[in-house]
């Protein structure tokens, strides 16, 4: 007897090899779980926003039925007493207000210096400085805001107070610019100055990633037409990276109008409209709940929590905003 | 390169600038270095304007005056920067000492010592344990299961970067204390402080998938893993490096307490109470915690940056 070479698949009785693996479409089990548990996990996000507004406006809102609008326009914030039986009375008007005033002043401020340094890094810059000041200007943003704070009161105030000084006297007729008394310290100016400075960073980071994404063949057709390097900025890089420098200034607002702990410390709140940026009376929403937070009775509690529900909402939009003018800009190649 | 003769206006002009500059203060009512930083501008802008006008043309003046804006707007930039470290270095080193760190400094004021700062690190530690894996899975969601809501997600999270540290503090005391009625815990803190980590996990761990090869993945599908094998044995692994300094920058990120985080004397805490005190030595205290924060921070800061420029 001689065995023929039998191949295996012909051979019926071999059991060790597997059968083929079926072939399908279909995702097995583990990738099933797999895309459920990150997708679960990447709506955390959307349902935070989603309880953060839920609970504010739930514990706020016994506040927007009684106050109405002029919860948002009105200028008092009284908390009930009974002692002397005033009757409580809430409004952010003056607080709205203020945390504009010296969300556009920091940004007035911020916004050039940001504009310029992003300029600088991306076609001015030695080769050997731009290392460096980028990496100074990441730790500028990494410094958390309470040495901001700290360093705007100070350091920064007794100097801003003496520009303050000299703007009131050589531009004191603007109405702005007025003076009532000599009350220099802790006002909206102080506030936008310190503002402008924790702004920077994001301001340049943003322009930076915008310009460069410039098309270099545009750049070096400017530059081959004979353009200077101012004008082939104007020609190309600021057309190109307008939308996105500009989304990167309303991130930059959008961060001011939140900031907290920097704003309390060098800003003194005063419950009042006032044009005058140089007094010392401001108003900012986050300040005004960091300060009466501490001895807010039940109601007042709520009042504050409905401050907070605007302070979200107010930033959510210009985030908003400011997203979709970046994400557009990008999308133009 | 210019020849040294080609430099020369340059040269001189510069010279010109702070010589007209040394004049001007000292014969009109500007004074002091404010008058003459200003002043230096207003001639250094004018003299760049007038010899390349001279030289050449109008579009030649306009480049030199840009440049020389430029030039000082991104000056301008560093000086906040170098200002606040010089003067934390200045005021808070002083008042370093070892006794510091051990010491109970209660005896000599009623407000926390600063050895309790070992309590932020609970509360940066507890954060980030939490935003870890929901940032890392946002990421995962946004580059590699790419779901219809992708789109929607990347949105929100971005927008929840910008959602201030109070509102956070409001909804954790809204959900903690109001709803459950629970009293304030570090726990609490922590949550706070992952609703502000949470987005910057997530967007820089998803930066850092992007940047993984499409190849890698078809290779690992191609021999017949599936997606969750992929992801798990050849993605992450090559992206460990970029996810620490994710999870370092959200750590980071964390340090930006506000009042409602760390009522347990963290170390923001610390020199918040004592600035409040208003007195000198409350002030020279908060300068010390100030810069024991930094040099924390900066440690944080420094890990990420070493993680993420060692690529692999």
């Amino acid at each position: 007897m001689h065995d023929h070479p039998v191949s295996i698949i012909e051979n019926p009785n071999r059991r060790d090899v597997p059968n083929p693996r079926e072939i399908t479409t279909e995702p097995r089990f583990s990738d099933r779980a797999f895309r459920a548990v990150v997708s679960s996990g990447g709506f955390i996000a959307l349902l935070l926003l989603g309880l953060i507004s839920f609970f504010l406006l739930f514990n706020g809102f016994s506040i927007f039925r009684t106050e109405g609008l002029s919860f948002v326009t009105s200028f008092d914030w009284i908390a009930e007493s009974i002692e002397s039986g005033t009757e409580a009375s809430y409004g952010i008007g003056a607080m709205l207000y203020g945390t504009l005033v010296i969300g556009f002043l920091g940004l007035f401020f911020g916004f050039p210096l940001a504009l310029g340094a992003a300029l600088f890094l991306s076609y001015y810059a030695p080769e050997w400085l731009k290392k460096p000041m980028v990496l100074i200007v990441d730790v500028m943003a990494a410094i958390p805001s309470i040495v901001f704070g700290l360093w705007g009161y100070y350091v920064l105030m007794p100097h801003a107070e003496e520009w303050a000084r000299l703007i009131n006297k050589y531009l004191g007729f603007i109405p702005i610019f007025s003076m009532p008394g000599d009350f220099y310290t802790r006002s909206p100016f102080i506030a936008g100055l310190v503002l402008a400075v924790m702004i920077i960073p994001i301001i340049t980071s943003i322009s930076r990633e915008v310009f460069a994404q410039t098309p270099l063949d545009r750049i070096q057709a400017a530059y081959a037409l004979g353009a200077t390097r101012w004008s082939m900025i104007r020609a190309v890089v600021i057309p190109y990276g307008r939308g996105g420098v500009i989304g990167g200034a309303m991130l930059g607002l959008g961060r001011a109008i939140g900031e907290t702990v920097a704003v309390y410390t060098v800003l003194n709140l005063v419950y009042d409209i006032r044009p005058e940026i140089l007094l010392s009376a401001g108003g900012s929403v986050a300040s005004l709940i960091v300060n009466k937070f501490s001895e807010a009775g039940p109601q007042e509690l709520k009042a504050l929590m409905a401050a907070g529900f605007v302070l979200f909402m107010v930033t959510l939009a210009v985030n908003f905003f400011a997203n979709a003018i970046i994400s557009r800009t990008a999308r133009k190649e | 390169m210019e020849t040294p003769k080609q430099l020369l206006p340059d040269f001189l002009g510069a010279l010109g600038a702070v010589i007209g500059t040394l004049i001007v203060v000292a014969f009109s009512p500007m004074a002091g270095i404010l008058g003459f930083v200003l002043t230096f501008i207003i001639i250094s802008v004018i003299t760049a304007a007038a010899i390349s006008g001279i030289r050449q043309d109008r579009k030649a003046a306009a480049n030199s005056v840009s440049t020389m804006v430029i030039y000082f707007l991104a000056a301008f930039v560093l000086l906040p920067v170098v200002s606040i470290i010089f003067e934390i270095i200045r005021k808070g080193a002083p008042g370093l000492s070892i006794g510091l760190f051990f010491d109970d400094m209660s005896v000599t004021s009623t407000d926390a010592p600063l050895n309790e700062g070992g309590l932020l690190h609970a509360l940066v530690a507890l954060a980030t344990i939490v935003s870890i894996p929901i940032g890392i899975l946002t990421a995962l969601y946004l580059t590699e299961v790419k779901g219809k809501a992708a789109g929607t997600v990347r949105f929100f999270v971005q927008a929840m970067s910008g959602v201030p540290s109070i509102v956070a503090g409001l909804f954790i005391y809204a959900v903690w204390m109001i709803t459950f009625g629970g009293t304030y815990t570090t726990a609490a803190g922590a949550l706070a402080l992952t609703i502000l980590m949470i987005p910057t996990v997530a967007r820089t761990a998803e930066e850092v998938l992007k940047l993984i090869p499409t190849d890698l993945r078809e290779a690992g599908l191609a021999l017949g893993a599936t997606q969750w094998k992929t992801v798990a044995l050849v993605v992450i692994p090559a992206a460990r490096s970029g996810l620490i300094t994710a999870v370092t920058i959200g750590g980071n990120d964390a340090m930006n307490w506000n009042p409602f985080s760390g009522n347990n004397s963290a170390l923001p805490f610390y020199v918040w109470k004592n600035f409040g005190i208003g007195t000198e030595i409350g002030a020279d205290r908060a300068w010390t915690g100030i810069f024991v924060l930094m040099v924390v921070v900066m440690i944080f800061f420094t890990i990420a940056r070493v993680l993420g420029n060692r690529k692999g």
